[in-house]
């Protein structure tokens, strides 16, 4: 198949970007997105040309390295799906595809896709674990948890941090990243000892790293592509009303 | 110049850091007998680690526990993203809470005999103590197992295993484990007891007066190269799989941290042990990038078949039962879909070869879930495998709940790696190898879940203190411009300069997928002295090419992500030479190397122990020149070697 390609291409920081338009007259619709890129980036270096830069790595959807918006979606069109594991086989014949980096305050663009989302282990940093120095741990039946908790644990848990949420939400806000966490850890009885303290320093990094305030829009649970709930971001204000009234 | 097939026997190799005495306290003893650092004085000790992955960021989140200044690099935006984070199925631990006859000594015995008995009994007696404390750290992280109702820890069984000793995260347990262990590394960034630095490349390693000192990384943001030092270095970065370019790996693993210390010392332990794993998604065309693995936890309920009939080319719901050859449950009766992973690949493969394989290519054999779906339903089989079987429609198009999957081996994982003793130390002191970028534990075959037990194992564990040994021992002190630093940093910069200005017609890519192809041909799943010679042949040309012929575009002032891939190709065309020599020497099959020439009348792989029972350590003496091979000799005291059978 033939593809026409909208791509943005932005040599570093300071320069100020455009979309460059490309064709691929030989996509092959088993291909994934990534894999197209890597054919057009094989002819621009034959040609001269520096390729595209985009981030990736494991290439099987779970390491939250790749980070495109396609027509004006983090991700693409799939839902539940990163851009690794979109397949031309959702595009027609002769389409033109728009690409641009992940936007948002927070993620400076490094060069064309690469974007710096180093501010999400700032936040994690910040609050996002449960203290448990190795070896210090208790025999691991000693604590129950019931499986109602632990899934629901488990489901926030699989965040990916590819900052999808960001990048679809209006406000740039990472308020479905941060409640993916709190709600991961506060579901736990390992968590509890740090729940307030964590909830808050963690809202406090988020701000002051640029991410904007949740408005209740919903494109970050659309956009996430690991299905991450939408009540996360509730849990992470109930959490952080109940810590902050305490502390007062 | 000698040719290097005529490699050089030298002195054996002796592992003085074992403890001997009775096998279930020599580590208990080890410990003990490990010298310690004031704890005022690890304050004052800087320790580099590379990668972070399950190894690197559990090692680098306790050394800063511990109290010592940890520097810790990883090439990804984010140590989150390290490959561990991929592992699908399950972490094994002889917890034996199901009450089903496990215990320590029997995860213990099923290593080393799924190892086919080229591992080293006191390691993997340690992996075996060590597991169970894993579970307990990880669980007290919050990483998040699947539980049953009564609130308590699930488990389930694995391929390689009669007992269920596999806890899991539904199909995401690398994930869950390795965000424990980032969690517990970012903790440490905040406390200012480790030092961050993702996007950069090690891409050399600093040797002063026989000592690891330090390496040389490059930003790969900004380019800038420069020498970072410290009292003792810890390579975590991983297996060499990519060399076959199609791999399961991540796009970005390589091998250019081990092997640049190798080219500064350090031996490569049993470089052609490699795995290929049973249940990946066949390739479906020549723009392949990557191989997708399916869990072989999906081998629990799936059942393996091809047509009996070749060149049958129905529909697999048009075949009846009679017509269908369940291979593995018929050639193995005793462990049938579970037979361990180097058995399963060849069986898929033997089936290929003889015309019976299903799909595009006829590379790729059925993994059904007809009888588990009726068995179980689908809601039960659903909450087991439904993110596999997504990511299986995502990628080729087709229902598993409605269609058998099809599935064929892939490159997985390397066993080999850099020898280390039993404190992980390599041959160049203060040089410490963890996780799969080392040889150790798993012999010529990894059992299933049993990687992301050696990964924690080594990094939580065995590494923090075995380490305090060498420290406490006192290290001198070195000068920041030591001519070494200098010399390091100078070739750096001079094989950058060399690959961009070498400016010719061919990609990086096309020498990649020209060498994967070649070793998958040669050096895969079935190896033969003339193909092995043929690939030996090849090899050194397709090496002068790549040094005449690349075309590196752009500049090493910028994010080059051209220039990245550069000089990891560059050193997997020098790996892949050492990995077919071994594979060569090592006229034996055993475990995941099956020489052709050595197998049993009835196809199976037959090992050699009178001549085979060592490791094979190599030692570098100049690209291209024949390297010198130290055997270590392998001694069973607990368990006697004898020939794997699952039938």
């Amino acid at each position: 198949m033939r593809l026409n390609l909208r791509i943005w291409r932005q040599s570093g920081p300071d320069d100020e970007g455009r979309l460059v338009a490309y064709r691929v007259d030989d996509a092959d619709e088993d291909m994934s997105f990534l894999e197209l890129i890597d054919v057009l980036n094989e002819k621009l270096i034959l040609d001269g040309e520096e390729p595209v830069a985009f981030d990736h790595d494991c290439r099987e959807g779970i390491c939250g390295a790749c980070s495109m918006v396609i027509n004006g979606e983090p991700h693409g069109p799939e839902k539940a799906t990163t851009t690794c594991q979109l397949h031309l086989r959702h595009f027609r014949d002769g389409d033109t595809i728009t690409v641009e980096p992940f936007r948002a305050a927070a993620f400076p663009v490094i060069k064309d896709l690469v974007v710096d989302r180093s501010a999400f282990d700032r936040i994690i940093a910040s609050g996002g674990y449960i203290s448990a120095p190795t070896g210090a741990a208790p025999e691991a039946h000693s604590t129950p948890v019931p499986k109602a908790n632990a899934d629901r644990a488990f489901t926030a848990a699989a965040c990916i941090g590819c900052g999808a949420c960001v990048a679809a939400c209006p406000n740039g806000s990472a308020s479905l990243f941060l409640g993916a966490k709190i709600t991961h850890l506060g579901e736990l009885p390992q968590g509890q000892p740090e729940r307030a303290d964590r909830v808050v320093r963690m809202v406090e990094t988020h701000d002051a790293e640029g991410f904007g305030g949740c408005t209740n829009t919903g494109e970050c649970a659309v956009a996430c592509p690991k299905e991450i709930p939408l009540d996360v971001i509730s849990q992470l204000n109930r959490d952080y009303l109940a810590a902050t009234t305490q502390r007062r | 110049m000698s040719s290097y097939t005529d490699y050089i026997v030298g002195s054996p190799l002796v592992d003085t850091a074992a403890p001997d005495g009775p096998i279930e306290t020599r580590w208990e003893r080890r410990r003990f007998g490990v010298k310690l650092v004031n704890p005022a004085n690890k304050r004052k000790m800087k320790i580099i680690v590379v990668g972070t992955g399950l190894a690197g960021a559990s090692a680098g989140a306790t050394l800063a526990e511990l109290g010592y200044q940890v520097s810790s690099f990883c090439y990804q935006d984010s140590p989150r993203r390290a490959h561990s984070i991929a592992a699908q199925g399950g972490i094994n631990a002889a917890k034996n809470y199901r009450g089903d006859g496990d215990s320590i000594h029997r995860l213990f015995y099923d290593t080393v005999k799924g190892g086919d008995f080229r591992s080293r009994e006191s390691n993997v007696h340690r992996l075996a103590e060590i597991s169970v404390q894993i579970i307990d750290q990880c669980v007290a992280q919050g990483v998040p197992f699947a539980r049953e109702y009564g609130g308590l820890l699930d488990t389930r069984s694995f391929g390689g295993a009669q007992v269920s000793r596999t806890f899991y995260a539904r199909g995401q347990t690398g994930q869950q484990l390795l965000l424990g262990a980032y969690q517990a590394l970012e903790r440490q960034i905040d406390a200012g007891r480790v030092t961050m630095y993702p996007r950069h490349e090690m891409l050399e390693l600093i040797v002063i007066d026989g000592r690891a000192r330090g390496i040389v990384a490059r930003d790969l943001v900004t380019g800038e190269t420069r020498s970072h030092l410290a009292d003792a270095v810890v390579l975590a970065s991983g297996g060499y799989g990519n060399v076959f370019y199609l791999s399961t790996n991540a796009k970005g693993c390589n091998v250019t941290a081990t092997w640049r210390a190798h080219r500064k010392g350090a031996y490569f332990a049993n470089p052609c042990f490699t795995q290929i794993h049973p249940t990946c998604i066949p390739v479906s065309g020549d723009h392949q990038s990557k191989l997708t693995l399916m869990s072989e936890s999906l081998r629990n309920d799936g059942r393996v078949w091809v047509p009996v009939k070749a060149g049958d080319t129905r529909a697999p719901a048009d075949i009846p039962e009679s017509e269908r050859d369940y291979f593995l449950e018929r050639q193995y009766p005793a462990f049938g879909n579970l037979v361990p992973r180097d058995i399963a690949s060849r069986a898929a493969k033997n089936v290929c070869d003889a015309g019976r394989g299903v799909g595009p290519g006829g590379l790729g054999v059925y993994l059904d879930f007809a009888d588990a779906i009726a068995r179980l339903g689908r809601q039960a089989v659903a909450a087991k495998y439904g993110n596999l079987f997504q990511m299986y429609q995502r990628i080729t198009g087709d229902d598993p709940y409605e269609v058998p999957m099809r599935i064929y081996p892939a490159v997985h994982y390397t066993m080999g790696g850099l020898w280390v003793d039993y404190d992980l130390q390599s041959t160049i002191p203060g040089l410490f190898v963890i996780g799969e970028a080392n040889f150790s534990d798993h012999g010529a075959n990894r059992l299933g879940a049993s990687a992301l037990m050696q990964g924690l194992a080594d990094g939580y564990f065995v590494l923090p203190t075995t380490i305090g040994d060498y420290l406490a021992r006192g290290v001198p002190s070195v000068a920041e411009d030591a001519p070494e630093v200098r010399e390091a940093e100078a070739a750096v910069a001079a094989r950058i300069e060399k690959l961009l200005s070498i400016d010719g017609n061919r990609t990086v890519d096309s020498f990649h997928r020209e060498l994967g192809r070649l070793m998958w041909d040669h050096c895969g799943m079935e190896r033969t002295e003339e193909g092995l010679r043929k690939a030996l042949d090849r090899i050194p040309e397709l090496r002068r090419e790549f040094w005449t012929n690349v075309k590196v575009p752009g500049s090493a002032a910028t994010l080059n992500q051209s220039l990245e891939k550069a000089g990891r190709v560059a050193d997997f065309l020098e790996l892949a030479e050492l990995m077919c020599l071994d594979a060569l020497h090592r006229t034996e099959s055993c475990g995941g190397h099956f020489r052709a020439e050595s197998q049993t009348e009835d196809g199976e792989a037959a090992r050699k122990d009178d001549e085979f029972s060592y490791v094979a350590a190599w030692e570098f003496t100049g690209e291209g020149s024949p390297p010198v091979l130290h055997r270590e000799d392998l001694h069973f005291e607990y368990v006697t070697p004898s020939q794997r059978s699952y039938k």
